[in-house]
């Protein structure tokens, strides 16, 4: 469903709330979320554990449901898309860079960048020629055949990377996308993602712990209790 | 193409895993075959009952005999081609251990109406022409190593006492499930012996085998056949050689039953396994369906995905156990040649084979299909790490 929002907002979140129930007990995770991200912005949202970052990553990406509010993103309020319109629509819009990699073990580099790919309509060749140059963006052009146990954590983490970026979706969404590398590695990553930002204009929503990858942000956003309570510019 | 990609990768992911269960499902489905060729070979003789010959025996049981004098009579009746009669003798030849089946029967009715027993001319001759003499089967022949002319002695059981017959004949079988493995001897000499020593057993067959001109006439012609012995003293149950062959099978049905009952049960148990194993691989990768999906994969590339692990696992056990079917059935072949005629793998026990295979790839991969599909990719995604 296309729905207006404001001009230079990629993602527009709206009195968004969600609760889980344990047991008999209701527990809320967000209320009343409301929020603009402007395209080609760079934001981290931070806050403690069980602030409901991650739960409001998960919904602006499509993969959690809200109980009340809307999300409307690329003029698309993905809160009424059904399961396979959903699925098509995070196809085309969402890449994921999540914190333990999860790249498929039995595929090698190439083909876990090749695997948004495999759901578009491109030729074998175009598929192939997306793929080296997603991988020759993070670098890797020289590691296509190897097997994710063959690189070191920070290699799986520019193939993830690459395979967000392979389809040239609108929004980047990473959670913790430092929480598993050491130093060295997470400020190869960070910088990996503040040049997708700056050189290529993708829009990235973070969330992390880490102040030092919160300053790569260009915004950073609080939560506590499920609510944004802070905002630095 | 894809899809296919990861599931062989997948399916050789935990490769002990992988190997044990295709294993168990080979060596289920090499039982299962075996199994169920021993339940069809049990039947074989009704398999190769020909629907135009009738077996009159008492009706009291096969145990009891009927005069010899009823053969002209049967003869007589209308749709009646040819009639022949006989006796189970049930000689032991050395030792009990050696046991086949010897009958005793009038050489050239018999004969006429078996033509699936085929002997040369001149060997046919020659037994008709010799009282002592006897026909065996070329298996028998050959295990014995017995040629034309040899002396062969029975001890009889039915029959006290040693016969002696000289061998005349060795017949082949028209089919290849011709029962080869059995030794006819000449009725008369039976008959003129008994007339000797005890002659109130002489003339009496203990069954007529009756030739009729068309299938139809079975019912008619076994009726016809009875009603003419109703009241008299030794009265008659005539049923077609099908039935005759299904009252014996019948007598070890219980056995049968209970092969089949665990051949089913090898089926089950091995579904169980498979099951496990795909759960097991499911609740591992759990995270990763997570992953597929939030990249915009649908329910049906998970459901292609486990489901296809799952049919490649079992089909492949099943392709084996169906290739190590055929050597393992020559080996039984070999070791239980004395009690079946042959030992042939069906194509109808390779068809189930495949059909329970497929059954056991699908049912086993069915909990985990839904459970991959089902997972809320949230959740999914939380299991990793």
């Amino acid at each position: 469903m296309e729905t207006g929002s404001n001009s230079n907002s990629i993602v527009s979140i709206k009195g968004v709330a969600k609760a889980y129930q344990r047991g008999n007990q209701v527990v809320p995770v967000l209320e009343d979320i409301s929020l603009e991200i402007e395209r080609g912005e760079f934001l981290a949202l931070m806050g403690p554990s069980g602030s409901g970052k991650s739960t409001l990553l998960n919904m602006i990406a499509g993969i959690d449901k809200v109980d009340s509010g809307s999300i409307i993103v690329s003029g698309v309020d993905i809160t009424t898309l059904g399961e396979s319109a959903l699925a098509d629509w995070r196809a085309a819009h969402v890449g994921f860079i999540f914190q333990f990699y999860n790249l498929i073990p039995v595929l090698t580099a190439f083909e876990n960048v090749e695997l948004p790919l495999m759901l578009t309509s491109l030729s074998r060749r175009e598929r192939r020629d997306h793929v080296e140059a997603a991988l020759s963006l993070v670098s890797l052009d020289d590691r296509l055949d190897h097997y994710p146990s063959q690189l070191s954590g920070g290699q799986q983490q520019r193939v993830a990377i690459a395979r967000a970026v392979v389809s040239d979706p609108s929004i980047l969404v990473a959670d913790e996308p430092t929480g598993d590398l050491d130093r060295v590695s997470a400020g190869e990553i960070l910088g990996l993602m503040g040049r997708l930002n700056s050189e290529f204009g993708k829009t990235i929503i973070m969330v992390t712990h880490d102040p030092r990858a919160a300053e790569k942000a260009r915004t950073i956003r609080h939560l506590d209790k499920g609510v944004i309570v802070d905002v630095h510019p | 193409m894809y899809i296919l990609k990861i599931i062989i990768r997948n399916t050789l992911r935990h490769r002990l895993r992988t190997g044990l269960t295709i294993l168990g499902i080979t060596i289920a489905i090499l039982a299962f075959g075996l199994l169920r060729t021993i339940v069809g070979l049990w039947n074989v003789g009704v398999e190769r009952s020909v629907a135009t010959r009738l077996i009159t025996r008492n009706a009291i049981s096969l145990v009891f005999s009927l005069p010899i004098s009823y053969l002209d009579r049967i003869r007589q009746i209308s749709g009646v081609k040819g009639v022949s009669y006989g006796n189970w003798f049930g000689g032991i030849y050395i030792d009990e251990k050696y046991f086949f089946a010897s009958e005793a029967i009038e050489p050239q009715s018999f004969l006429d109406l078996y033509p699936e027993f085929i002997l040369p001319p001149e060997e046919k001759t020659a037994f008709i022409r010799d009282r002592k003499g006897c026909i065996v089967g070329r298996r028998l022949a050959a295990r014995y190593g017995w040629k034309t002319g040899d002396l062969i002695t029975l001890k009889g059981t039915i029959f006290p006492g040693q016969w002696e017959f000289v061998l005349r004949g060795i017949f082949t079988g028209a089919e290849k499930n011709t029962e080869e493995r059995m030794l006819f001897f000449n009725w008369a000499y039976l008959n003129e012996s008994l007339k000797k020593t005890t002659s109130r057993r002489a003339d009496q067959a203990g069954f007529y085998m009756i030739g009729i001109n068309r299938a139809d006439d079975a019912a008619q012609v076994s009726q016809d056949v009875d009603r003419m012995f109703k009241n008299s003293l030794a009265e008659t149950l005539t049923e077609t050689e099908k039935a005759f062959q299904l009252g014996f099978a019948s007598m070890t049905e219980a056995i049968m039953v209970a092969i089949q009952i665990v051949s089913y049960l090898v089926i089950v148990i091995i579904m169980a396994v498979v099951a496990n194993t795909m759960a097991m691989t499911a609740r591992e990768r759990i995270g990763e369906y997570a992953i597929f999906k939030a990249m915009g994969f649908r329910g049906r590339h998970i459901a292609g995905m486990v489901f296809g692990e799952s049919l490649l696992i079992t089909m492949t056990g099943c392709l084996m156990g169906i290739l190590l079917t055929f050597p393992v059935g020559s080996l039984f072949s070999g070791m239980l040649g004395d009690y079946f005629p042959v030992f042939e793998v069906k194509r109808s026990t390779l068809y189930l084979d495949i059909t329970f295979a497929l059954l056991v790839g699908c049912i086993a991969g069915i909990i985990p299909t839904l459970r991959a599909v089902r997972i809320r990719i949230a959740d999914g995604l939380r299991r990793i790490g």
